[in-house]
């Protein structure tokens, strides 16, 4: 199976290498209308099923490494080291992304399998998607050479194979980790895509925007699988790790985060393209960055440049990925200086106080932020370069410098919708602030009068305004809603429910756009719980008890146990509120994996909209072989996580197309059932 | 006037009052050791490895927080300023020790850059949106030659104002 694996490997690699020189082959014929001996039509159709298969031969290697890892076989280097007979068949799985090598095919995987959708849709526009599939073969064939000359997944252990495995790393073994890192990959891996339209457009000086409403497209769903795959991340942080928190600003987070904001910023200004044909250069510049970003992550935190906990041992692929990073950036750099007066603004800005200066002012921000990351993420190298001594970044760094840009933010995002494109007038300004503005106010004196002190400390402050903003933005984002559905409602006698939900449906992109925002700030709100954080520490003996908060907890019982995978030590504590009643039995635990002779946390929370009961079996003290209970009071958290799933849905509603535009389109397919399907070539020379 | 004047006195005096108490509860507040022990051990990292903020590392059996914590409490049972206790512990760790980089020195640029980039960036901004502003010469395409019906202003405005 090995074998298969390792043929399967080459076979793509050398797929994707007929993808990328008869694609390219093609489109310079076609570019330059030279008469060739091949039909460019002809040659970009066998590029693009080279492509399709290159998916095939891929998906087979990666199925070959699951098989490899399900029947234990600790022949091969990679399944020695990151698997063992105990370990649980899910988690046998996920050993596919756990080490270098694996992740790597992931990646290569992931990569092929949007390339498989691409190229399958390829009728929404033949040409581009041939410029497209050719870019994406390029991509691909860098992985695949890492995959068969520097990280080789299928490597054989020499000598008889080994009776057993390492097993996983056990941070590793939590249900959310089966599929926090596919999604994270999903979101990486996915701005590939944009980055080959905004490029292969580039190349070919597309007339008209309707690439980017292809880009968009795409962005959005690679956007939010990016979403989804790091707060899947920040709650196995939360729920594993055991500290009380969901964000470390560790390296490989930050390497997840910038493209995130970059992608962000994209999302928004590429509205400024579409509607009045501005900020063409930045665009083009930010989806180029957002590509990059997602290589120079990954460049950080394999080739051990910076010290990380999530990050792979020291190796040289590190190399691999500053050369493929220095030919991203000059290709791109070299196409943009070719082909930039196709770039040019159509429109100017006509006022400050318009929808266009609030995007302009939206990306500087998510950009400085962006930059803010990547600077403290890079500084203990420039630091060992410049004074011969490394220093930490951590969290007292980026709190400091993110949050007051974090809650600009939040202020840009309820000030935007509430100003037109082109130019607000002053009295639309009054008009349109009065009611977010009151109730800012409102907030701010009634949380002074519930004891938010903003003047206690730094935390206190920026909760206390983040909780104002949110204030703020939840109402200007509310009253958008309810001016709009109230009209619809005047006219139709709906209720108001109904007619929210009708005028969602007429302009998602603009509604689904406000849902995210509301999701955002629900976030913020939640962030801004972690102010008033509580935690106690207490050695815990039989019916002892313990006072956090509103909480009593009440040891029962402490004990051991032990199965094939590891031994556990836990402690069962009932859980009492203010009044006295039992509302939960919590068992913190902690685990020692037989295999790879690790330790690891079992959180046990008790989660409400309110707060969480965090509660982690910290260890036995030696000389009383009691258990030692660590108790976490986190206001809020839950917050996160609904803001979260608001998200989801605001980026699903957004992604589903307006009724008035649903229903014509139906019509116009009920109205020509037969009409035949244009050829390769037709659709070619039509843009 | 005089009854105004008086008034406003009273305001600065009342001002300067709850200025002074705010300043002395501060004090009060940083002075508490248990505040100053939380302060400092969110300062400095766990030195077992783990990447952690010292007071948050939960390592089973970590060989290296304890004795951190203890020399912490022990800095502050003598009395050693906060200043005092960073440094002995930059001593023996090395600079690795410190959550933060804040040391002077080179350490500053880490805190200024990203100041000078926020405003760079926002002067940029301010002279792109300027330069947005001025009114060009050649005229914008889409604005060239006779003004467009308005069937086609209306469809423009329809595809500029509709998000």
């Amino acid at each position: 199976m090995a074998l298969f694996g390792s043929f399967s490997l080459i076979l793509a690699l050398v797929l994707c290498v007929y993808t990328l020189l008869s694609g390219a082959l093609a489109l310079r014929q076609l570019a330059v209308a030279r008469p060739a001996r091949f039909s460019p039509e002809r040659l970009v159709e066998t590029s693009r099923r080279a492509g399709i298969a290159s998916f095939i031969a891929v998906t087979a290697a990666a199925l070959a490494l699951v098989y490899l890892s399900f029947t234990d076989n600790f022949s091969i280097d990679y399944i020695l080291h990151h698997s063992n007979r105990a370990l649980p068949k899910a988690y046998k799985f996920s050993a596919l992304w756990s080490g270098q090598e694996g992740s790597l095919l992931l990646w290569a995987w992931l990569l092929a399998a949007y390339g498989f959708v691409l190229r399958m849709r390829h009728k929404v526009d033949v040409k581009l998607t041939a410029y497209a599939s050719t870019i994406l073969a390029g991509i691909q064939i860098f992985f695949l050479l890492l995959l068969n000359f520097a990280a080789h997944p299928f490597a054989v252990v020499p000598g008889p194979m080994p009776q057993d495995g390492f097993g996983l790393n056990p941070l590793l073994q939590y249900p959310e980790m089966v599929i926090h890192p596919p999604m994270l990959y999903l979101g990486y891996v996915g701005f590939s895509v944009p980055f080959a339209f905004a490029l292969g457009a580039l190349m070919m000086r597309y007339p008209g925007e309707k690439w980017i409403h292809i880009t968009r497209r795409w962005t959005m769903v690679t956007w939010l699988f990016l979403t989804c795959g790091i707060f899947l991340g920040a709650h196995w942080a939360y729920s594993v790790l055991g500290w009380g928190g969901y964000w470390g600003w560790d390296p490989v987070e930050n390497a997840s985060f910038m493209p995130w904001l970059t992608g962000t910023a994209f999302l928004h200004s590429v509205m400024m393209q579409e509607k009045r044909g501005m900020m063409k250069s930045w665009n083009v510049w930010l989806i180029f960055a957002t590509f990059m970003l997602t290589v120079l992550g990954t460049l950080l935190t394999r080739s051990g440049l910076v010290s990380s906990v999530h990050a792979f041992a020291q190796s040289s692929i590190g190399t691999w990925f500053w050369a493929f990073l220095l030919i991203v950036f000059l290709v791109c750099l070299f196409t943009y200086l070719r082909q930039r007066d196709h770039l040019k603004a159509e429109n100017r800005l006509e006022s400050i106080a318009s929808r266009e200066s609030s995007f302009l002012f939206n990306n500087l921000i998510l950009l400085v932020a962006c930059f803010c990351i990547l600077w403290g993420t890079l500084f203990p190298v420039l630091s060992e370069y410049f004074q011969g001594s490394k220093v930490t970044v951590g969290a007292p760094f980026y709190n400091r410098v993110n949050l007051p840009i974090g809650l600009f933010l939040l202020l840009l995002t309820g000030i935007g919708p509430l100003l037109a494109w082109r130019s607000t007038s002053f009295r639309s300004v009054r008009k349109n602030f009065f009611i977010p503005v009151a109730a800012a106010v409102f907030t701010a004196v009634v949380l002074l009068i519930a004891g938010v002190h903003p003047w206690k400390d730094q935390a206190t402050l920026f909760a206390y305004i983040a909780f104002v903003l949110a204030a703020f933005v939840g109402t200007a984002i509310s009253s958008e809603f309810l001016r709009g559905a109230s009209v619809i409602r005047r006219n139709t006698g709906q209720n108001l429910l109904a007619s929210m939900v009708q005028l969602a449906r007429r302009n998602t992109r603009r509604y689904g756009g406000y849902l995210v925002h509301f999701g955002v700030v629900i976030i913020f709100i939640g962030i801004a719980g972690a102010a008033f954080n509580q935690e106690k520490e207490q050695e815990l003996g039989f019916n002892d008890a313990m006072t956090l908060g509103p909480y009593r907890m009440v040891c029962r019982s402490y004990t051991q146990d032990s199965n094939a995978n590891f031994d556990t030590e836990y402690a069962l504590l009932d859980v009492y509120d203010g009044r006295g009643h039992k509302i939960a039995q919590l068992a913190p635990e902690k685990r020692f994996y037989h295999a790879s002779e690790q330790a690891a946390t079992m959180v046990a929370i008790n989660s409400t909209l309110a707060r969480d009961l965090y509660v982690v079996y910290a260890g036995k003290n030696p000389e009383t072989d009691r258990p030692i209970i660590k108790a976490f009071l986190n206001p809020l958290v839950n917050w996160i996580w609904i803001g979260v799933l608001v998200i989801i849905a605001g980026t699903f509603l957004a992604l589903t197309p307006n009724l008035e535009a649903a229903v014509a389109h139906s019509r116009a397919r009920n109205r020509v059932p037969l009409a035949a399907p244009a050829t390769s070539g037709e659709v070619m020379a039509e843009p | 006037m005089r009854l105004q004047s008086k008034f406003s006195r009273g305001l600065v005096r009342t001002w300067f009052h709850v200025a002074c108490l705010g300043l002395l509860v501060f004090a009060l507040g940083s002075a508490d050791p248990a505040a100053r022990f939380n302060n400092l051990g969110h300062k400095m990292m766990c030195q077992c490895g783990c990447n952690q903020v010292l007071l948050e590392c939960n390592h089973y059996g970590c060989p290296v927080s304890p004795q951190m914590r203890n020399e912490l409490q022990a800095g502050l049972n003598r009395g050693d300023s906060d200043d005092l206790i960073l440094q002995s512990f930059v001593q023996k760790y090395g600079a690795v020790v410190l959550a933060a980089p804040m040391r002077g020195g080179f350490d500053n640029v880490a805190w200024i850059v990203p100041i000078a980039a926020f405003l760079l960036a926002t002067l940029g901004v301010a002279f792109l949106i300027q330069r947005w502003r001025r009114p060009s010469l050649a005229s914008p395409s889409g604005a060239a030659g006779a003004a467009p019906p308005p069937g086609s202003v209306l469809d423009r405005i329809r595809k500029e104002t509709d998000v």
